[in-house]
């Protein structure tokens, strides 16, 4: 009996500071983001509550089309970046040798020590008109005049797969490393071709990562700022900026709160769509039995 | 014709030679097992026939065709994995269905044929069971059912109770060769547990450092063995090491280091007088008092202490050189008038003492 009050106790001393992190830090200006996009301004200073927000967000086909835009891109970039991390996963987890796995793993964290903006400021050296991408082709006589290979929406997506690829990879990598070889094996013992072994065992046995993975990157990509405004220039319609916009360029505050809400609604709504599509549930991708 | 043919088959890491010339035939239907202890290349054996490994010399032959070319999912033999390697995602019907899909197998034949292995295995109701909800016990047989489904050529299996507690390997035991007869089917087994080989099989390959070092039944190889690894590695022993002293139609004389004379049957052993030798005896040989015969070994002692354990029960007797040796009693009869500290004549038939040329040290 006192055993157990003192485990309950422990553990309240335990989560209390990281309660305490999430309540203050990520409840509570959400709940005020929620409440200021709740305003509606009637004079200097002078508010009353309404839903007036949400209505122009509605009547204005330039918001929700970029609102779109941006998902429709984001489950793209999502879906490039687990085509791309899938192999480099596996490579690392099952087929490097058992000693180069970490360095491996590591050497995939490298671009995350340089900062978003410098990066961003690297892919702009290499493919604007002036850039080395450009100048390469010249030299070599592909192309006649330079090209400009920055500001469209190839580029933004290559640029924002490069950037989110390795949070596919991390949880990608701890799914397949808990997985036996004796499974594969299994596999194509009872008659499995490669294909069929991957399809049948290894995207099975992956999926909790495939599914951590794919929420962290749409939701990274979804969210993010820098990089399709750095690559994608002003015609970019990334729904991020709409959101900066608001708040800094037009002070409209309560406008950008709600499209802060929003986007956080409809990507939220995203997930749960095709978590229900694929018919995957979330307690498995946190709880594995 | 046999179901299984290994011809000289070599497999090398490197330098290291993890099976070295291995040749073996099994009959269709029998229980073949290998046995030998941790490290002598048994699973690289079985991963070669199955086709996870390529041998670096050597043939592989499959009801008579050699299947060096072909894919393991190209080769009709199964494995038995020694964790079992049940795919976790999916529930048992779907594990046994696995291999049925793969062939491409009608929806109403899976159905039928997955329902007929399990009433076989006897655990017809588990089919929509997920497999962390089954026991040890019938994990195993689920494995065993889910390679049987498909009708393999041989079975193989490494080492499948090494992860089970000791009671139920022993039903485990009586089960495998009980299943081995419903499906008719070759086995070929695994262990580094010499007691499995003996109860299960047919016939057995005793296995060190990547050789056969024979290949009998259970009887033969408890009975004759032929190398002083087989002696030793199957059943107990009590063992001893001497001087040759004088050998005669196929027996010879030795002279232990306690200085006990010890005659032995030294049938093909290549001995020749002086040569160190190594000696076995089974407990189970030896007998107390008697009346000495001209073709029996003896030896005074006392005995030290008893070892109850049922039938298997042991006497340890120190002999006047100071050396124990174990001795098979009858645990169970009560009125055993054997009690530590009382002398003790032991003698044994040269016939049951096996000797072997000492490895040089
Ligand atoms: N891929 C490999 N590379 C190098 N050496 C290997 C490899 N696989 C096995 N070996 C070596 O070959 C030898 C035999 O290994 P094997 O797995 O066949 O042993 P085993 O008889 O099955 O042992 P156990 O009873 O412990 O399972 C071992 O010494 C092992 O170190
Ligand atoms: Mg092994």
């Amino acid at each position: 009996m006192l055993q157990k009050d003192a485990q309950r106790l422990s553990l309240l001393l335990l989560l209390t500071p990281f309660l305490l992190w999430i309540l203050l830090l990520v409840v509570l200006p959400q709940l005020g983001i929620v409440g200021i996009s709740l305003r509606e301004k009637v004079g200097p200073r002078q508010f009353t509550f309404g839903l007036a927000n949400y209505l122009a967000f509605v009547q204005e086909p330039i918001y929700w089309n970029t609102l779109l835009r941006t998902a429709v891109m984001s489950i793209l970039v999502t879906f490039l970046a687990l085509l791309v991390g899938f192999p480099v996963a596996y490579y690392i987890a099952k087929i490097a040798p058992y000693r180069s796995q970490t360095a491996l793993f590591l050497l995939c964290l490298v671009p995350l020590w340089v900062s978003d903006l410098v990066r961003a400021f690297g892919w702009i050296v290499l493919l604007r008109e002036t850039g080395l991408i450009s100048g390469a082709l010249q030299a070599i006589g592909i192309i006649k005049g330079p090209i400009e290979l920055l500001y469209n929406d190839a580029t933004v997506v290559v640029g924002l797969v490069y950037t989110v690829v390795l949070f596919m990879i991390v949880p990608l990598v701890s799914t397949l490393n808990g997985m036996d070889n004796s499974l594969l094996e299994a596999g194509h013992n009872l008659g499995g071709s490669r294909i069929t072994v991957f399809r049948r065992i290894v995207v099975p046995y992956a999926m909790p990562g495939i599914v951590a993975g794919c929420i962290i990157v749409f939701m990274m990509t979804a969210g993010s700022y820098l990089t399709p405004i750095l690559l994608g220039g002003k015609n970019s319609m990334w729904f991020t900026e709409q959101i900066y916009d608001q708040f800094i360029t037009r002070y409209n505050w309560e406008s950008g709160a709600t499209f802060g809400v929003l986007l956080l609604a409809f990507t939220s709504f995203v997930v749960w769509l095709g978590l229900r599509l694929t018919g995957q549930k979330l307690a498995t991708t946190v709880a594995k039995d | 014709m046999y179901d299984l043919q290994c011809e000289n088959l070599t497999k090398r890491f490197g330098a290291f030679t993890a099976v070295d010339g291995v040749s073996l035939e099994i009959p269709g239907g029998s229980f073949f097992s290998i046995l030998g202890p941790s490290g002598c290349g048994k699973t690289t054996l079985m991963r070669m026939i199955a086709g996870f490994e390529d041998p670096s010399s050597g043939d592989i032959k499959i009801k008579g065709r050699s299947v060096l070319g072909s894919p393991p999912n190209k080769r009709n033999v199964k494995m038995v994995f020694q964790h079992l390697a049940l795919f976790p995602m999916m529930n048992v019907g779907e594990n046994i269905a696995y291999g049925l899909r793969c062939r491409g197998a009608s929806k109403a034949d899976i159905t039928r044929k997955v329902g007929a292995v399990l009433e076989r295995i006897g655990l017809p109701d588990v089919a929509q069971k997920q497999i962390h909800q089954l026991s040890g016990g019938q994990k195993q047989r689920i494995a065993i059912a889910r390679c049987m489904v498909l009708e393999p050529d041989v079975l193989l299996l490494d080492e499948p109770l090494g992860a089970l507690d000791l009671k139920l390997r022993e039903r485990m035991k009586i089960e495998l060769k009980l299943l081995q007869h419903q499906f008719d089917t070759t086995f070929l087994y695994i262990t580094h547990d010499q007691s499995e080989a003996l109860v299960m099989s047919d016939h057995v390959a005793v296995m060190n450092a990547g050789k056969f070092e024979q290949i009998g039944t259970p009887q033969e190889l408890y009975h004759n063995p032929r190398t002083a690894f087989v002696a030793g590695f199957v059943g107990d022993s009590n063992r001893w090491h001497g001087k040759v002293n004088r050998i005669s139609n196929g027996e010879a004389e030795i002279v232990t280091s306690g200085g006990d004379t010890i005659v032995a049957n030294c049938g093909a052993s290549a001995l020749s007088p002086g040569d160190s030798a190594e000696i076995f005896v089974r407990p189970d040989c030896i007998a107390f008092g008697g009346v000495r015969r001209e073709t029996q070994n003896t030896l005074t002692g006392t005995v030290d202490s008893l070892l109850f354990n049922g039938a298997n029960s042991r006497a340890l007797v120190r002999i006047d050189s100071r050396e124990l040796i174990e001795v098979a009693i009858n645990g169970v009869d009560r009125s055993s008038p054997i009690k530590p500290g009382d002398p003790a004549h032991l003698n044994w038939a040269f016939a049951d003492t096996q000797c072997f040329p000492a490895k040089e040290r």
